[in-house]
């Protein structure tokens, strides 16, 4: 299914969402990544507040190539997700419910999911240039010592996306693999 | 004697960090042209035609084409009746690693200490390797390595008695353990032979060679082919969604090992598999 949703990934949006669905997203989201993440998380084990509001917040996984003169960023792919799975049921019980990244998450980070009907939309690896041209803001909100590990908010719009896992746990990458498999084998 | 420059290196090397990020070597650009010819899974279709479009777009308005630019694989074949004059080599090539990912607007990625992570700044040290061969010339090739794939690679030292079998299950059980982490399409590198540390350089090394190139020796040839073959029977597909392309290419490396042992390692890659090489 294809759906053009516009942010913020609420509790009632999540659910109408299935893996699989291609999603164009538009809307503010967060970047962060490892050293973010762990900051993030440290912040709120001190019971202090957020650099950002995170209630039905998406969090894209991503450090962006420096932007030229002129550019708002620069390529802007997904990274590996599984090595914020630490830190992502933490950043779920805050609140935060969208995650845009690539690759397989640990059945921890998808119980969490189910538990907060969070949502895990894949973007494309390796399609760091593409996806620039969907980043129409981009402000650093903190940890600017992190280069391009800081926070930072942007705004997309039609964000091409895919719904890698949904609120109810499918997983894409198990459902897509075994289907391919059994219309190519004919069993 | 031949006096080269060291600033000459840190010219090329600058230039080639700026060459390899923004523009994919032309086996890659084929190699995903015909995979996408050949698919015929829907969503793995359209996987590879956005990842041909992104490489169409980093091409034309000279962006990198994937953000994570990579730690700077650099090799040197340096011949051994060339003079180095006028500074380090090793300083050369580090500084031609900061200007280019400062001119080339690329992202650093390296930090000072693998355990304290602070960030050195300019994408240095480049993780060199020199090696003394015959002639007057300076061969500089730069390969920037990102690490959703680097993260997937994997080494093990086999026993002898294990065999060819041993190898093919190794490296099968590596490409599937890979998943959709690396950014399938992978490019899978395989070293076999040497001591721990040399069948690691090998897979790196047969990363750099052109993916519509085969081994010379037959045996190994073939080996290629039909590792490619079953990796594409898998179904993880672009980007792990299913589908039949989950590899672009397979090169191997071998030489000369132990009686006792069989190492191998594979060095896994993705469909941003850059690298440049040029001569002084």
């Amino acid at each position: 299914m294809e759906r053009h949703i516009t942010l913020p990934l609420t509790r009632e949006l999540a659910r109408t969402l299935h893996a699989g669905d291609t999603v164009y997203l538009t809307g503010e989201v967060y970047t962060s990544r490892d050293a973010g993440h762990k900051r993030m998380c440290e912040t709120l084990a001190r019971g202090e507040q957020l650099p950002f509001e995170p209630t039905d917040a998406t969090i894209y996984y991503v450090g962006p190539s420096p932007a030229k003169p002129g550019q708002v960023i620069g390529s802007a792919g997904p990274t590996t997700s599984g090595r914020m799975d630490a830190y992502a049921p933490t950043m779920m019980a805050a609140g935060a419910r969208g995650m845009i990244g690539k690759g397989a998450r640990l059945p921890e980070v998808i119980e969490a999911m189910k538990r907060y009907d969070g949502v895990y939309f894949g973007a494309i690896g390796g399609a760091g240039a593409l996806l620039a041209g969907c980043i129409k803001q981009c402000e650093l909100i903190a940890y600017e010592d992190l280069g391009a590990e800081a926070l930072r908010r942007l705004y997309v719009e039609e964000m091409p996306l895919i719904v890698i896992i949904d609120s109810e746990g499918n997983n894409l990458y198990e459902t897509g693999r075994a289907e391919y498999l059994r219309q190519r084998d004919g069993v | 004697m031949r006096e080269i420059q060291a600033g000459a290196v840190t010219e090329t090397v600058a230039r080639l960090c700026i060459e390899t990020n923004q523009y994919l070597p032309e086996d890659v650009k084929g190699a995903l042209r015909d995979c996408r010819a050949c698919e015929d899974w829907a969503i793995a279709q359209n996987v590879l035609d956005q990842i041909i479009e992104n490489y169409e777009i980093a091409q034309e308005r000279e962006l990198p084409v994937c953000q994570d630019t990579g730690i700077a694989c650099v090799f040197l074949e340096v011949g051994q009746e060339v003079h180095i004059a006028g500074g380090s080599l090793r300083e050369a090539v580090d500084e031609g690693v900061r200007r280019g990912y400062g001119e080339g607007y690329l992202r650093k990625s390296v930090v000072r200490d693998p355990l304290r992570r602070v960030n050195t700044g300019d994408n240095t040290p480049a993780m060199l390797y020199t090696e003394i061969v015959p002639g007057d010339q300076l061969r500089v090739t730069v390969a920037p390595k990102g690490f959703g794939s680097e993260n997937m690679s994997a080494i093990r030292m086999l026993k002898p008695s294990a065999g060819l079998q041993g190898v093919k299950d190794f490296i099968l059980e590596t490409v599937e353990h890979a998943g959709p982490n690396p950014c399938p399409p992978m490019v899978i590198g395989v070293g076999i032979g040497g001591t721990f540390d040399k069948a690691a350089l090998l897979a790196k090394k047969a990363l750099l060679r052109p993916l519509d190139s085969s081994y010379p020796d037959p045996f190994y040839a073939d080996l290629e082919r039909e590792l490619l073959e079953k990796i594409n029977r898998l179904g993880i597909g672009p980007q792990g969604f299913g589908g039949r392309t989950t590899a672009l290419g397979l090169n191997i490396e071998t030489m000369p090992t132990h009686i006792a042992g069989l190492p191998c390692a594979v060095n896994v890659s993705c469909h941003v598999t850059r690298h440049k090489t040029e001569v002084i």
